[in-house]
């Protein structure tokens, strides 16, 4: 029987991710993939893999997972309360788990999106060239009880590693850039987007995030009838009700409302991940600062890998302490805390 | 009369060349050979194309690639005909799609029929022989704008979305059709019911139509539209070269 990770219980909203799919726009697919893909890097560099390889993507809560073979994980993205065999696990860290451990992931306590990755990656066959479910699209589809994900033995992995993540997970300043139609909207309409004080709407998902706030709409001028044009991740369309709306990574490829501004990609995580209710500003750049803000993202993710280190457990977090071998240097391979 | 192609940035993420600013056949027509052209040059730093109603998009990394390099290669691409005057490729093809009109299964034909002017036999008659062309697909994967229908049936959008419309439903608003991939809200009037899936991920390529594809709607009733077998690929469709 070749190697399965179980899901024993699904939390709402678990899907397989990688990111996404490239090269379908014009017959209307957009890419998908991680709503948080710095979180697939995050991952990757704890498990020193492709950040490609496929994770699951759990929105809001987890569930619980039990793997048919040894293997490592990590765990990335939103924190969420996560234990195995009822010793809790360090977020953003990569641990040990052994063959028919039980790992239970709970609720996010900040942020929306959590990631869980396996050594080798979730091996789902292709779909249109990538393995990441596109909900709105119908390609793959929500994971529930008693899926068994195919995963691949990798005996190099190792677990006991840490990353201090980017901090994103509580809303706060987002940078954006003029969109090709911004000029539809009165300079006057404009200033205020970047004055105004928004929470993130109960409203969002993989295709978008409404934003609120107390005052007007920011509505165009001419009203709403234009010619139906490309959409790209991160636009901030004006829909009827005058509320944004940041256009996520599986929007619809054309809309005919009109889009005030873009989110810069180095900041689209923080969209994904601010929870209900949490504050956002924007804040308009030029784009040759833009460039540059991109190109930083771009290294810092690249160079993730660097800042990887040993994950040192806390005493004070250890239930059964005295149950530990201190002194022999017997120290089991399958601990989740032992760095090698 | 077509306005003097133009081209603007896309954040940092491409170019987008159009062609006017609001539907017309002609730069439909345009942005159609223009995509083509821009594929067929080839360009290293442009990873994907894609056309809408009257633009084309060109996908470039803006933070590695200066976005003046590619717009004079475009400005120079577009020097170098009337695209509007381009001919529609070779190699389209027809598709013969049976469509049940009205009934509980598509409960708007009336009330379109009369924003159009027209008593519902009539408006069926029109539906069903005139031959529409794909303009883009988008929206959702393999979901095609169609048209154009003559003047009588330039009808509004409505103010209030249908909460949902099935897929395969065909659409009408604005001399244009639309047969939808995936359940929808659509402000658009659910004229005919068909058993069309454009987006078939059991076909090898999963989308049925390109733009410049042609479509015919034949009025088929309720019992031949109950007996249509589906399982083919892409459900129940004809299809034939244009020669």
């Amino acid at each position: 029987m070749s190697a399965v990770l179980r899901i024993v219980a699904a939390g709402p909203a678990m899907s397989v991710q990688d990111l996404g799919r490239d090269g379908y726009l014009s017959v209307g697919l957009t890419r998908g993939g991680a709503a948080d893909p710095l979180a697939l890097y995050e991952g990757a560099a704890l498990l020193g893999q492709d950040p490609d390889l496929a994770a699951i993507e759990m929105m809001g809560a987890g569930g619980s997972f039990e793997a048919s073979i040894d293997t490592v994980i990590a765990l990335t993205g939103a924190p969420m309360r996560a234990t195995l065999d009822g010793r809790p696990l360090t977020w953003s860290a990569s641990h040990m788990l052994p063959a028919g451990g039980r790992l239970v992931i709970g609720g996010a306590q900040r942020g929306v999106y959590g990631y869980l990755h396996v050594a080798g990656g979730i091996d789902r066959p292709l779909e249109m060239a990538a393995r990441s479910a596109h909900l709105t699209a119908g390609i793959g589809g929500l994971l529930s009880q008693g899926d068994a994900l195919p995963i691949c033995p990798s005996p190099e992995a190792s677990g006991g590693r840490a990353l201090t993540p980017q901090s994103r997970f509580e809303g706060g300043v987002v940078r954006v850039i003029a969109s090709f139609q911004s000029g539809l909207f009165l300079p006057e309409t404009r200033a205020r987007l970047t004055r105004t004080a928004f929470r993130r709407d109960a409203r969002a998902n993989r295709q978008g995030v409404r934003l609120q706030s107390d005052g007007e709409g920011f509505h165009a001028e001419g009203g709403l009838s234009i010619v139906s044009e490309v959409i790209t991740t991160g636009d901030i369309q004006i829909a009827g009700d005058g509320a944004p709306y940041v256009l996520m990574c599986e929007s619809q490829t054309t809309g005919g409302y009109p889009r005030i501004a873009t989110v810069i990609h180095a900041d689209l995580p923080r969209v994904a991940q601010a929870p209900a209710g949490a504050p956002l500003r924007f804040e308009e750049v030029t784009r040759d600062a833009a460039i540059e803000i991109e190109r930083r993202a771009r290294a810092e993710r690249d160079a993730l890998r660097h800042r990887v280190f040993p994950l040192i457990r806390d005493p004070h977090d250890i239930p059964d302490l005295l149950g530990y071998q201190l002194v022999s240097g017997a120290i089991s391979a399958l601990d989740p805390h032992v760095p090698d | 009369m077509t306005a003097k192609p133009h081209i603007r940035l896309v954040g940092l993420t491409g170019l987008l060349v159009s062609f006017g600013s609001e539907m017309s056949e002609p730069a439909n027509r345009a942005a159609l050979a223009f995509r083509a052209a821009v594929e067929d040059e080839d360009w290293p730093e442009v990873s994907e194309t894609m056309m809408s109603l009257v633009s084309v998009y060109v996908a470039v990394d803006l933070v590695t690639v200066p976005a003046e390099t590619i717009r004079t290669r475009l400005e120079d691409l577009l020097a170098r005909e009337d695209w509007t005057a381009a001919a529609l490729p070779e190699g389209r093809t027809l598709w013969h799609v049976p469509t049940v009109y009205g009934t509980d299964l598509a409960p708007q034909l009336e009330e379109a029929a009369e924003l159009a002017g027209l008593d519902p036999d009539a408006a069926i008659r029109t539906l069903s022989t005139t031959r529409v062309r794909v303009f883009t697909l988008g929206f959702a994967p393999g979901q095609p704008y169609l048209g154009l229908l003559g003047e009588a049936w330039d009808i509004p959008r409505q103010q209030g979305l249908t909460k949902q419309v099935p897929s395969g439903a065909l659409v009408a608003a604005i001399r244009q059709l639309i047969v939808f991939t995936a359940p929808t809200p659509t402000g658009w009037r659910h004229v005919g019911q068909t058993a069309f899936r454009t987006f078939d991920q059991k076909a090898d390529p999963p989308i049925a139509l390109s733009p410049g594809d042609e479509l015919v709607f034949p009025a088929i009733d309720r019992a031949a539209f109950d007996a249509l077998a589906t399982d083919a690929p892409f459900g129940a469709v004809d299809r034939e070269a244009i020669p």
